[in-house]
């Protein structure tokens, strides 16, 4: 027994080194690229990436600030992953919460909780169309949540350039090409800072979204791990047929992962733009917010409480990243996050490649063994009970 | 001398991490022999074959070929040596013609175009030869198991091998086709060919074979002429101790009507014709009722009827008197109906849940195991513990186990252990048995026979003759989707229902097909 436990610890630090080394090896690739760009601003730019976060309150609190939209954008993606369903439709989900809220707040001059579960319901509506058209016709949700992106960026376009009242315009502005500032429509609307601005040396960015999300996230994993519902959702995406044979209505439960994954999204777009920190602008491509959900989920293997771990470090970066602008465009940077991002999400290879290199070289047999592991494991059983009898006499 | 052997495995370890898989092993094969390799699941068979094929190097002991040592470092060298095999999953592309699977990987090509007249004359000549009938024009997806059996034995012959391996040839085929195999084999046997016949059915073993080796756990356990044995001496070679090779049953005594089945009409999924035209029969209390037939013919979805998977185009399904023809999984399941399910992968397991997860899938909604939507997880440990106790399940880390990691048998008994601990007043199992070796055949059969004496009804769906003959009440057979006959198992013999299942005949009085 005392071996296999050393096993599994072994298993828990090999994830973590795993992760560490995949994140490592990210950076000197994108410390190579910015040779390769500006060799003699690489050093400053580097620098910039991995420190920014942390250099100032005020940088920090940018890091927290963006980590909250990005965090249930990534706990959306994860979501629906349990289920069994791919929502790339994440962005649209997100706009469509972001212009509820905006409505709310701006229009209707409601308070910003109120905003925030505008954005909630918002987002769950736009999540509920991939769900049924799968439920129903089999409809692969990639395709539906796509089109959906592009319905719901281009339909919240139509709706704030035929609605004046939102408009900055409309609020003693001179631009008509994004919704008007909180500030100046309805300062009820912004999220609250909750005193978190004076911790954060009167950091701008800084308020109680990040702790928001944090709360959803636990009560995702809650859901996922400790109810009969979440029970249910987990069977339907690791094996639908089986689920059905085990009484449970399989399309119900991917419809009401969808509406949830919305919900998730929409409340993200909420928290960003009643942040006062931001207007939306009406621009004809889909928020990029959404799409970084997907790493953000694939880092933390779509588990709730590891998607508040990713989507800081991605926010991390991201800060970072801004940082470096004056030497580097903003494409480079942009280059330079993705390569990072994709290198960390190696590190279930990675894995793979230190339990090879702590086992020794037996590399080709790797596959092999695991399948004689599972083969033994009966053997292995029944000598570990004999051990518990001669331990309990 | 030495060339009396055409291959012969001297003393082959061969090791995974903390397993002997096999342990010195010697295994000789002589020129035009039949020989027959024994053992339960995880004995080592496959192992061993795949260390001649080169799928695995052994770590010692050598291999030779006509008394010269060989190294076979991977398939082609197997191959180069005139050694073939036919796996047990058939390895053959699906949306290919069975010519085209037939010459995959030796086409002959000219200008870098395929040139497959003098192919297509060849594999013609060789299936003539041996009476292995096959259209080579037709796709592997659409030709019968039988039919993809008998292209991977000329895909064997096509190049020419003459070593032949068949691992666990029979297990797909009915019992026709088996006499069938069985004289292609002796027919490869009188050409001079030799063959290793991997198999855990002893019967045929004793039909076909001149010799047999038996391996138990990964150890030698001797090679013996089959002329000099008996299935009896074999199992207990096999096993390591006498087995009951039938199973002992009181006489039924049966009661109430439990489940009814009324003219059932179901839809198949893989052609436009019904899968089930008009089945009509009863189950009742303390009575296994076994509904026999060549894999196909309706009995997957007659199944799927009763247990509400597929839905039925019309008839009736009584249970215990209430119509469920219309009812949904769950209520059928809370009527009392457990469904040990054929596909036990598709259906019986979430495979990436743990074991106790899995033992409660069909219970998790009752209160014992629930508070107002929070599972008790707790109260779901201890459920676990206590199964994994009382059906004896085995696996690497117990209830957290991960279904996928543990062994089929296991599996198994893991489903086995929640479908009938449900207390039902009908189980369904569907070949409860496939593919486990003799220790959990013979368990398994205990607990359907303890079902049954306990007054449970039982319907059970099995392709084993052996196993329907011996367990079974009253037999129904199926071909193509209707019942044509129904049988007491102590007035009729296997050969007989064989003929049912084959449409030679058929008890109602219609035109039996020309066969």
């Amino acid at each position: 027994m005392s071996e296999k436990k050393k096993l599994s610890e072994n298993q828990m630090f090999i994830s973590v080194l795993a992760s560490v080394v995949s994140i490592i090896i990210g950076l000197i690739f994108g410390f190579i690229l910015l040779m390769i760009l500006n060799p003699s601003k690489a050093g400053i730019g580097i620098n910039a990436m991995m420190t920014t976060g942390f250099s100032s309150l005020d940088q920090f609190g940018k890091v927290l600030y963006q980590s909250a939209p990005l965090m249930l954008c990534g706990l959306s993606v994860g979501f629906a992953f349990k289920t069994g369903m791919f929502n790339i439709g994440a962005t649209g989900q997100y706009t469509i919460g972001a212009f509820c809220a905006l409505v709310g707040g701006i229009a209707w001059q409601l308070p910003w909780w109120v905003c925030l579960i505008l954005s909630f319901i918002g987002g769950a509506i736009w999540g509920i169309f991939p769900g049924l058209f799968k439920a129903l016709f089999n409809v692969n949700e990639v395709i539906t949540s796509i089109m959906f992106n592009w319905i719901g960026m281009f339909l919240v376009n139509l709706l704030l350039a035929n609605m004046p009242i939102m408009l900055a315009s409309a609020w003693g502005a001179s631009n008509s090409d994004r919704t008007a500032a909180l500030s100046q429509a309805n300062p009820g609307a912004i999220i609250p800072k909750g005193g978190l601005d004076r911790l954060f040396g009167n950091s701008s960015w800084i308020n109680i979204s990040v702790f928001i999300a944090i709360i959803v996230a636990i009560i995702c994993w809650f859901i996922l791990e400790k109810t009969t519902f979440g029970y249910e959702l987990k069977a339907c995406g690791f094996n639908k047929e089986g689920s059905r044979y085990a009484g449970i209505n399989a399309n119900r439960n991917i419809v009401l992962s969808m509406i949830i994954a919305g919900a998730l999204s929409g409340l993200g777009g909420g928290l960003y733009y009643l942040a006062g920190t931001i207007q939306y602008v009406l621009e004809k491509k889909t928020l990029a917010m959404g799409f970084n959900g997907i790493p953000v989920a694939l880092l933390a293997n779509s588990n709730p409480i590891g998607t508040i771990f990713s989507s800081l470090f991605i926010s991390y970066i991201q800060v970072g990243g801004s940082a470096m602008q004056p030497n580097f465009s903003s494409e480079s940077t942009d280059i330079i996050i993705a390569v990072i991002i994709y290198l960390a999400a190696f590190a279930l290879l990675m894995r793979g490649l230190i339990v090879r290199i702590m086992k020794g070289g037996k590399s080709r047999e790797t596959a092999v063994t695991e399948n004689a592991a599972n083969v033994t494991a009966d053997k292995a059983d029944s000598m570990d009970k004999d051990d518990n009898k001669e331990a309990k006499a | 001398m030495a060339s009396d052997y055409v291959i012969e495995m001297l003393h082959i370890t061969k090791e995974f991490p903390g397993i002997k898989a096999n342990d010195d092993i010697t295994l000789q094969l002589k020129r035009g022999e039949l020989h027959a390799l024994l053992g339960e699941n995880g004995a080592g068979k496959s192992t061993l074959m795949s260390v001649l094929f080169g799928l695995y190097q052994a770590e010692q002991g050598t291999i030779k070929k006509d008394g010269k040592e060989v190294q076979i470092k991977d398939p082609n060298d197997a191959n180069r040596l005139g050694i073939g095999m036919v796996h047990q999953h058939f390895k053959l592309v699906e949306c290919f013609s069975v010519l085209d699977n037939i010459i995959l990987g030796v086409e002959d090509t000219k200008h870098g175009f395929l040139q497959k007249d003098e192919a297509r004359r060849k594999v013609m000549a060789l299936s003539e030869k041996y009476g292995l009938r096959v259209d080579p024009d037709a796709l592997v997806s659409d030709i019968s198991v039988g039919m993809q059996q008998r292209v991977e034995i000329l895909k064997m012959l096509y190049r020419d091998n003459e070593i032949l391996i068949f691992d666990e040839p029979t297990a797909v085929l009915t019992p026709q086709e088996i006499d069938e195999l069985m004289e292609i084999m002796r027919g490869f046997k009188n050409e001079g060919k030799s063959i290793l016949f991997i198999t855990h059915k002893l019967a045929e073993i004793m039909a076909v074979a001149d010799r047999c080796t038996v391996l138990r756990k990964g150890k030698y356990m001797g090679t013996v002429d089959i002329s000099g044995t008996t299935q009896e001496e074999l199992s207990k070679m096999m096993v390591g101790r006498d087995v009951r090779l039938t199973a002992d049953k009181k006489p039924c005594k049966t009661g109430n009507v439990i489940l009814s089945v009324k003219d059932l009409v179901i839809p198949s999924r893989t052609h436009n014709n019904n899968a089930v035209r008009g089945v009509s029969f009863d189950v009742r209390q303390g009575e296994i009722v076994c509904v026999a037939g060549i894999e196909g013919n309706g009995q997957t979805e007659l199944i799927y009827g009763i247990t509400g998977l597929e839905k039925v185009i019309s008839g009736n399904i009584t249970l215990k008197g209430k119509d469920i023809t219309h009812a949904p999984i769950r209520e059928r399941s809370m009527d009392g109906m457990s469904h040990i399910p054929e596909d036990r992968h598709k259906h019986g397991l979430i495979l990436d849940y743990t074991l106790e997860q899995n033992l409660v899938l069909q219970r998790y909604r009752e209160s014992a195991f629930q508070n107002k939507g929070v599972i008790k997880a707790g109260e779901v440990r201890k459920y676990a513990d206590r199964l994994i106790e009382e059906f004896d399940i085995r696996s690497g880390q117990g209830p957290v186990t991960i279904a996928r990691s543990m062994s089929g048998g296991n599996q198994q008994k893991a489903i086995i252990a929640r479908e009938i601990d449900k207390q039902p007043e009908l189980l369904v199992a569907v070949q409860p048995t496939r593919g486990l070796d003799v220790g959990a055949i013979e368990y398994i059969h205990e607990q359907l026979i303890k079902e049954r004496d306990n007054g449970k009804a039982v319907l059970l769906v099995s392709l084993e003759l052996d196993e329907v003959m011996n367990l079974s009440d009253r037999i129904l057979v199926m071909y193509e989707g209707e019942i044509v006959g129904e049988f007491d198992p102590k007035q009729t013999t296997v050969e007989e229902l064989g003929l049912y299942m084959a449409g030679a005949k058929r008890q109602d009085g219609k035109e039996a097909k020309a066969s």
